[in-house]
């Protein structure tokens, strides 16, 4: 689904990214793991493009990115993004942020787009919020509510950078439950994150990232018991 | 006695005068605004720009218009360009309403600028990776909120440039201030001319900035 080739990424003479290689198959969930600085929500950023890629190749189902030919806004409707501060829009209400991307860029009529909506509303149990303003929300309802925006995208893909990093710690829970439930839905997710929780129990593979290399990769299984590399150790002994 | 002798001075007798001046004023302010707020949109996001030429000329417009004072813009406009470099022959007002609109367009340009900026860089992105196009992201995710951030300075703009007017009796303009100066030259009653003028400049002034005042407030921005 998504491939990743020796992606560079810098800012001015700060190299951020220095060759990445990775893979993510169909419906598998993919956790990224490491210290702050390591380039971890860059390296997502760049999968649709938010951030502008020095070198390297990035394809997703077959669509080479850098191709001066693809439509970067076609593609990116298929790759739904989750950011840390939600980043929803604060002068529509929680149903118009969702139903914004679907009529404007899908063209769907305002009904379609709205029932679209509603369902996911109900899928992230907020039914009962959609005339809410986003303001009026938890921080855990408005990640929430930005997961739906995104699923209303229809999207291939699901980006997520570290979605609960600013969430009171007793509002994570529905919000890695709500992941959790597309996970088994066989959505294809990266996830930038600091649950190690979440990403033993739900993730389908571990990258764990240092200085702008992945140092190791392997199933959750390998890298949270049995870590090979001396830098994955130490940053999991500090943290577990 | 006192009341015949009020009656009867510039503080009553002129008022009709100034107030057809003060229409003309209101009027090339209103006029020359609209103008205005179009230029400044366009030169606020032009400067906004990734292109550097679109950039600089607006970045050029910007500073020529603030580095220079209006009454300078106005009598170029009237006398310089129109009548001597293309010989066309616009009437004072007009040169009036394109006057405050360049001039203020500068400055809402500005405003425009630092409004825009001020929105978080998320809500741009949240935009961009749901598929929006730059335009579609700045129309209906972006300017809907910088429009609200944009209101209480365009209120002192519009004070300002009403101000601003004043200067244009220079150019013939029949506002507020030509009438005064008419009023004045032949009754010689200076003093409680002008006071009235003052007057009728903070009758649109004061209440302006009170609801200004209350709106920020409603607006919380």
């Amino acid at each position: 689904m998504i491939t990743v080739k020796d992606l560079h990424k810098s800012f001015g003479d700060l190299e951020v990214l220095k060759g990445i290689d990775a893979k993510v198959d169909e419906s598998e969930v993919v956790c990224v793991v490491g210290p702050s600085g390591s380039g971890k929500s860059t390296f997502l950023r760049c999968i649709n493009l938010l951030e502008d890629i020095t070198a390297g190749e990035i394809t997703i189902d077959g669509d080479h990115l850098t191709d001066p030919n693809v439509n970067i806004n076609e593609v990116r409707s298929q790759v739904g993004m989750v950011f840390q501060h939600f980043n929803l829009f604060p002068h529509k209400t929680v149903l118009e942020n969702i139903t914004l991307g679907p009529i404007k860029v899908k063209n769907l009529s305002e009904n379609e787009a709205k029932d679209v909506a509603l369902s996911l509303l109900e899928k992230v149990g907020l039914s009962d919020k959609a005339d809410d303003y986003p303001d009026s929300l938890s921080g855990g309802q408005k990640q929430r509510v930005a997961i739906a925006r995104s699923l209303a995208m229809n999207p291939k893909v699901m980006l997520f950078d570290e979605p609960t990093s600013a969430l009171d710690p007793e509002l994570v829970g529905d919000v890695l439950e709500v992941m959790k439930d597309l996970a088994e839905e066989g959505m294809t997710m990266v996830v930038v994150t600091h649950e190690m929780g979440f990403a033993k129990e739900v993730g389908d593979r571990v990258l764990f990232m240092d200085e702008g290399i992945i140092m190791e990769e392997g199933n959750p299984q390998q890298i949270f018991d049995n870590p090979q590399n001396p830098r994955t150790q130490s940053f999991l002994s500090k943290i577990l | 006695m006192i009341y015949t002798t009020f009656m009867e001075s510039a503080y009553v007798q002129s008022l009709p005068f100034l107030i057809d001046g003060l229409k003309i004023t209101v009027m090339i302010t209103v006029i020359g605004l609209f103008f205005g707020m179009i230029i400044g949109s366009l030169a606020g996001l032009g400067k906004l720009s990734k292109n550097k030429i679109i950039r600089g000329f607006w970045s050029v417009y910007v500073e020529v218009v603030r580095g220079t004072p209006i009454l300078a813009q106005a009598l170029f406009l009237y006398y310089g360009v129109s009548e001597d470099l293309i010989g066309l022959n616009i009437s004072s007002f007009n040169a009036g309403v394109i006057a405050i609109a360049v001039n203020a367009g500068a400055y809402i340009a500005e405003i425009v600028r630092g409004a825009v900026y001020s929105i978080d860089k998320g809500q741009h992105e949240a935009g961009r990776s749901m598929g929006l196009t730059e335009n579609q992201t700045m129309r209906y995710i972006i300017w809907p909120q910088a429009f609200k951030r944009m209101i209480p300075p365009l209120g002192n703009q519009f004070i300002i440039s009403l101000k601003d007017t004043s200067v244009f009796s220079v150019i013939v303009v029949h506002d507020v201030v030509f009438m005064a100066k008419e009023y004045y030259n032949t009754t010689f009653e200076i003093f409680e001319t002008l006071v009235m003028v003052c007057l009728l400049y903070l009758c649109i002034t004061v209440p302006t900035a009170l609801y200004l005042n209350r709106l920020e407030r409603k607006l919380d921005v």
